[in-house]
């Protein structure tokens, strides 16, 4: 791997360890930083796919309150560089995710250990709110900041000085049915992501919903865009015929949250 | 009184770019309370000129605050307003402010969790995986892209919203909106997690059931086809009509299982998951648990 590639996986491994915190680029989420890592190495195709199977087993991770969902950022981005060390292109893809999952947890604990640091931090805020510091305020929040890309980075920076011949010879030693038993669980892994979200969301109102969704699915003409139409109009009549006595008014296109807001502006 | 100070166009646009870190220092003491005075500053800077009182400020936006975080954009937009009207001498103490984040902070993260967190992002996550999933760059774009547009308009328009109504959006939250949205969301949701969880669980049983020798007009007799393109011309008309490759019927567990409803072994797989995790059992057990049934399943032939 070239130089420059190492610094690219670098800032991308950075990148999805500020983003593993922060939730707003999606930097972490497994369909990004497996493709960027892909890009910058020359292995988009197996970074895509890559990606795109570990964003299935990643479905429900979510940060809710205080929780701490198994870290995506550090899956996809160590998974990702052992593929491309791995050298076997998109036919790597399955080992690459069964490691993938350890790893998740690995940087679960490394989040809330950054977490903990983070509290030191905002007492040397505090300290600079007394001094009616605004720099030293925003310097303290960036330091956080940087702390949580490093957390990714390092260890990305640790596999990148394996040698190649190190994680292949690794990979290569796996027996088949190893490899293919867990490409099979990789298969099966996806529902417990269903299941978290499902378990957030499920009232008795909305189960008849999932059941329609479920036997639609088997309809394999539909493609996920038409069946998520089909839900919109979904939602939007049982709204309209549950509204009970006026409401108010407009109430138009209620699966999109940003329309309903922009209506009332 | 001096000329009044507002907040322009462009400090509120520095605030919503800089609640973009808003988890940056999330810690255990007080979560998110870092970022929101990060996010704050460029208000405090402009409102308040005398060191005392961007002290006070600073202090006063310190505070715990947690939230989903971009529905940390309205709640933005009231403060910068209520602190507008503070530093232009209107009677808004400490105590006003704080209870507005807080009052606000509990029922928009009841709608923002499950709104981005389990809608938003699970349905473009899986549209983008299931592309990426043949190799096709769109997927990730599609994801990045989208997400970001739809974050980025409810960020800045829920601030400016907030900003304008005040303190009386406070009252608007409390009304039918919120649980038509959240209600709203998780019909979506749900419906959507019924279509993947068809699509994307996969289980193979690979026990024969039966094996069934075929009436000798079902199967297409290789033996007897022409040789060349002509004979693949012939096997492709008989199989399309309806014959079989094989001689015998093979009918697997699985083919089963499929004929009763198809994904019914996906389903009753998630409900168990479902099942487990109600049961406080880590999503990282079942995770490792299903992988280690995977690789038994297929040393032993099941799977």
């Amino acid at each position: 791997m070239s130089v420059v590639s190492m610094i690219l996986v670098l800032v991308v491994a950075f990148l999805a360890g500020v983003e593993s915190v922060t939730d707003e680029f999606q930097f972490h989420q497994p369909l990004v930083a497996c493709t960027l890592i892909g890009l910058v190495t020359g292995n988009l195709e197996a970074g895509i796919v890559l990606g795109g199977s570990l964003q299935m087993i990643a479905m429900g991770w979510a940060n809710i309150g205080a929780a701490i969902a198994p870290d995506a950022a550090l899956a996809s981005v160590a998974s990702a560089i052992i593929l491309v060390l791995g050298g076997q292109g998109t036919a790597g893809v399955s080992t690459a995710i069964a490691v993938a999952i350890p790893l998740a947890v690995a940087g679960l604990f490394l989040t809330m250990i950054v977490r903990t640091l983070s509290v030191a931090c905002v007492h040397r805020m505090d300290a600079a709110a007394e001094n009616a510091d605004l720099k030293g305020v925003q310097m303290w929040h960036i330091i956080a900041i940087i702390m949580q890309g490093l957390r990714i980075m390092i260890p990305a920076a640790a596999l990148l000085f394996i040698p190649a011949a190190t994680v292949q010879g690794f990979l290569e030693s796996m027996p088949a049915w190893l490899t293919d038993g867990m490409a099979i669980g990789g298969g099966m892994v996806v529902a417990v992501g269903y299941a978290l979200v499902i378990n957030m969301m499920a009232t008795k109102e909305v189960w008849p919903f999932f059941v329609i969704g479920f036997c639609l699915a088997a309809i394999s003409n539909l493609t996920l865009i038409a069946l998520g139409a089909i839900a919109i109009s979904f939602a939007l009549i049982y709204l309209k015929l549950s509204e009970s006595g006026g409401g108010n008014g407009g109430g138009g296109n209620v699966g999109d949250p940003l329309d309903d807001i922009l209506n009332d502006y | 009184m001096a000329e009044k100070i507002t907040l322009s166009k462009k400090d509120r646009l520095s605030v919503a770019w800089r609640s973009t870190f808003l988890q940056g220092s999330w810690n255990y003491e007080r979560m998110q309370n870092g970022g929101w005075c990060f996010a704050m500053i460029p208000a405090i800077r402009k409102l308040y000129p005398n060191k005392e009182e961007q002290k006070a400020a600073l202090k006063r936006h310190l505070e715990f605050f947690n939230t989903q975080p971009f529905v940390a954009s309205p709640v933005l937009g009231v403060t910068l307003a209520l602190e507008e009207e503070r530093a232009n001498g209107a009677p808004v103490d400490d105590v006003a402010i704080q209870g507005v984040k807080i009052g606000m902070m509990g029922p928009l993260a009841g709608v923002g969790d499950p709104v981005f967190w389990f809608t938003v992002r699970p349905i473009l996550g899986a549209l983008g995986a299931s592309l990426a999933m043949t190799g096709n760059i769109l997927g990730p774009i599609l994801f990045f892209v989208l997400f970001n547009v739809i974050r980025w308009a409810f960020m800045w328009y829920t601030q400016e919203f907030g900003y304008r109504a005040g303190s009386k959006i406070t009252e608007d939250l409390s009304g039918g909106l919120l649980q038509k949205i959240t209600k709203g969301a998780s019909i979506l949701g749900m419906f959507v997690l019924g279509a993947l969880i068809q699509r994307w669980v996969s289980i193979n049983f690979k026990p024969v059931v039966s094996t069934v020798k075929l009436d000798d007009k079902a199967f297409i007799h290789w033996s007897e086809l022409p040789a060349g393109g002509e004979g693949i011309q012939q096997a492709f008309m008989q199989y399309t009509s309806g014959m079989s490759l094989t001689p015998e019927k093979v009918t697997t567990l699985q083919s089963n299982f499929d004929s009763l409803l198809p994904g019914l072994m996906p389903l009753l797989l998630t409900l168990l998951c479902m099942w487990l995790l109600k049961k406080n059992v880590s999503p990282i057990v079942i995770i490792l648990g299903l992988f280690v049934v995977g690789i038994l399943g297929h040393l032993v032939g099941l799977l």
